[in-house]
């Protein structure tokens, strides 16, 4: 049995979430922790309300759906409320703010904010307004939590995103990014034209959203280059929400394909529609992935196919393969060769255990 | 079927064999354990629980060793939640007191479909009285005395208020007493049955009283709330009842709830609903005594 079997029911349900009407409690039971194991759980009860198959579920798990939506609707309240307070402070910024990921899917209502959770939120703005923008949001109550010199050189010399930053009463986690991938990244981007194509949302106003395909761009490059595994199945489910529900227009593959392109993250984006069609069904031109730019040589896709499957697998045990630890252990040391070169890398790595050793004894 | 109609062999052989299926109120979890404090444990204070058949569980837990060498230096056990491990390890012979608050943990941190009050529930005449209090106020010690009284449990920890009709929802678990509550409560009721004391746990000595045959046999009952006490042991004090502000109470339970935030409006409703239901009072006492015929009178 391949991995992508081996993930069932999660599958059958996330391709065609008609068929939670029709598990048997069994079923449900792995559904359950497979879904929750992976953070999509929420996901699921909102779309069996959407769907109108609540009376259609057994009695025993109606619960854990209703639970679920309540989890989902308090993280997207407080994510939009949290965005206002950003959108507050930077409202003296000049240039775009542009939400990512999570908090643009929920303040603009996109097809992945549906039952999503959250955790930080993303804010991207342009590198020559970077100072300001720390200051901006000291004042009003986000500070560094890495106060160590090293983490913070490590940040501002060699990162994307300044360290993440804390609101002192709520608790909440901001990371300020000025680009997608560290300036020392194995693939280089610009941010340039993602903030130009920046459109400005009309509330909170001050913010603003990157296109469709540069959210699309994000989220594959996140995933796929940064190698984030933690949260892989549910990223790999915004992925497909955006691409099933951003193809209204025609030209939406033809743009998608052109921007990779452009920014040159055809790579990730080839990994991500590849992953989305064997994993999720979903409806990709065929032409799409063939035309794909920077696509990798056949031996090094195939490679990468076995690692990213055990990392969309690892979400819960069912679905672990007997090489899951193996591949996880790949894909990390994958994730930080791709960051920066060796040069960089191994003294990083070795200052990161040190510091491990000595905050152990 | 219950628990206590396993033997212990029998019993620990399905805990082995993580065929051991617990329904504890509205909650059905599945107990994997090699752990023998945890079948004693369970025997001891679980034995009129119904086992359940199987097919759907609300929880999947275990008890048992983590892995790695540490095992054979200082034996060591964790809980899972499912593949997750939410809590550190702790010395093996916690291995009871670690299940206990693992359930705790499974259904604070998962059932939002009731508003989750940090507060100790009894019933008594079709009425329940609520109580919650801080650490330390002796709401643990009253609430195995009003049990060991006749007044039928619903929780010690966690009370469950319905999202569709405001009543309480038992879970009848064991009561959990926390050091020298322990000894009172076994000079008060020498006929209690206490489960083995679990020592230096990081809430001290930790032991927990079989909840009563009645709050087991009728866990399924909602009840209507109707006093909400907030309980304090003083020293020399005489048992007495004063009133307590209703908005006082509202906010001090939704503050020290599990997820009334959580629940947005819908959290403030019911815990104003439960409010207006309710009258409030504060409780000090030194006595159990006392205490105990100042809420028989209550309850009258």
């Amino acid at each position: 049995m391949n991995l992508i079997q081996r993930c069932q029911p999660l599958l059958d349900v996330l391709r065609n979430p008609v068929c939670m009407a029709t598990l048997d409690l069994a079923a449900w039971d792995l559904l359950l922790r497979q879904a929750g194991a992976a953070g999509l759980l929420s996901r699921l009860a909102v779309q069996a309300e959407t769907l109108g198959l609540i009376a259609r579920v057994p009695d025993e798990v109606r619960p854990h759906l209703t639970a679920a939506r309540t989890v989902a609707a308090k993280q997207r309240q407080a994510v939009r409320w949290e965005a206002r307070r950003v959108a507050q402070a930077l409202a003296g910024i000049e240039g775009p703010v542009l939400l990512l990921k999570g908090a643009a899917y929920a303040i603009a209502d996109l097809p992945p904010a549906a039952g999503r959770l959250f955790g930080d939120i993303d804010i991207l703005v342009p590198r020559a307004q970077l100072g300001q923008v720390e200051g901006a949001l000291l004042l009003a109550g986000w500070h560094s939590q890495k106060q160590d010199n090293y983490d913070q050189r490590y940040y501002r010399r060699w990162m994307h995103e300044l360290p993440p930053m804390t609101h002192i009463r709520r608790g909440t986690v901001l990371d300020v990014h000025h680009n997608l991938l560290p300036e020392t990244a194995r693939i280089h981007t610009e941010a340039t034209p993602i903030l130009e194509a920046a459109r400005a949302l009309a509330a909170p106003s001050g913010l603003s959203l990157p296109a469709d395909t540069d959210l699309v761009l994000h989220s594959a490059c996140h995933l796929f280059h940064e190698g984030e595994w933690g949260h892989g199945l549910r990223d790999l489910v915004d992925l497909d929400a955006m691409l099933r529900g951003f193809t209204v227009g025609p030209d939406f593959w033809l743009t998608l394909l052109a921007r990779a392109q452009t920014l040159n993250l055809g790579r990730p984006l080839y990994y991500a529609l590849d992953c989305c069609q064997r994993w999720l069904h979903t409806p990709i031109p065929p032409n799409v992935i063939v035309n794909c730019p920077q696509r990798p040589p056949a031996w090094q896709g195939a490679l990468m196919r076995e690692l990213f499957d055990a990392g969309l697998a690892s979400a819960h045990r069912s679905c672990r393969g007997r090489l899951a630890g193996l591949a996880a252990f790949a894909l990390y040391v994958r994730g930080h060769y791709l960051r920066m070169p060796w040069r960089l890398l191994l003294p990083h790595l070795l200052h990161q255990a040190k510091r491990r050793d000595r905050d152990q004894s | 079927m219950k628990l206590g109609d396993l033997s212990p062999p029998q019993l620990r052989q399905r805990l082995a064999d993580n065929d051991l299926v617990l329904r504890t109120g509205p909650f059905v979890t599945r107990i994997q354990s090699p752990m023998p404090q945890v079948a004693e444990g369970l025997l001891r204070l679980y034995a009129d629980f119904t086992l359940d058949t199987g097919e759907f569980q609300d929880f999947h837990v275990r008890v048992g060793p983590p892995h790695g060498l540490r095992r054979w230096l200082r034996p060591q056990i964790n809980f899972w939640y499912d593949d997750h491990t939410p809590f550190k390890p702790l010395p093996a012979n916690h291995a009871f007191a670690l299940l206990e608050w693992g359930l705790n943990w499974c259904v604070a941190g998962h059932a939002h479909h009731y508003l989750m009050l940090h507060a100790a529930a009894l019933e008594k005449n079709g009425r329940a009285v609520v109580l919650p209090g801080d650490p330390g106020a002796g709401k643990s010690t009253l609430t195995a005395a009003l049990m060991l009284s006749g007044w039928r449990v619903l929780s010690d920890e966690i009370t469950l208020v319905d999202r569709d009709d405001g009543l309480l929802v038992s879970l009848a678990r064991p009561v959990s007493l926390k050091n020298a509550s322990i000894d009172v409560i076994r000079r008060t009721f020498p006929d209690a049955m206490i489960g083995e004391p679990a020592h230096d746990t990081h809430k001290g000595t930790v032991a927990h009283v079989r909840p009563s045959a009645d709050s087991v046999a009728r866990v399924g009952e909602k009840v209507r709330p109707a006093w909400v006490v907030f309980p304090r042991w003083r020293e020399g004090s005489t048992a007495r009842l004063t009133p307590h502000s209703r908005a006082d109470a509202l906010l001090h339970t939704a503050s020290h709830a599990f997820n009334y935030s959580l629940l947005g409006s819908l959290g403030f409703e019911l815990n104003a609903t439960l409010m207006d239901a309710c009258t409030c009072h504060d409780f000090e006492y030194s006595n159990l005594d006392d205490a105990l015929r100042v809420f028989a009178d209550l309850a009258a």
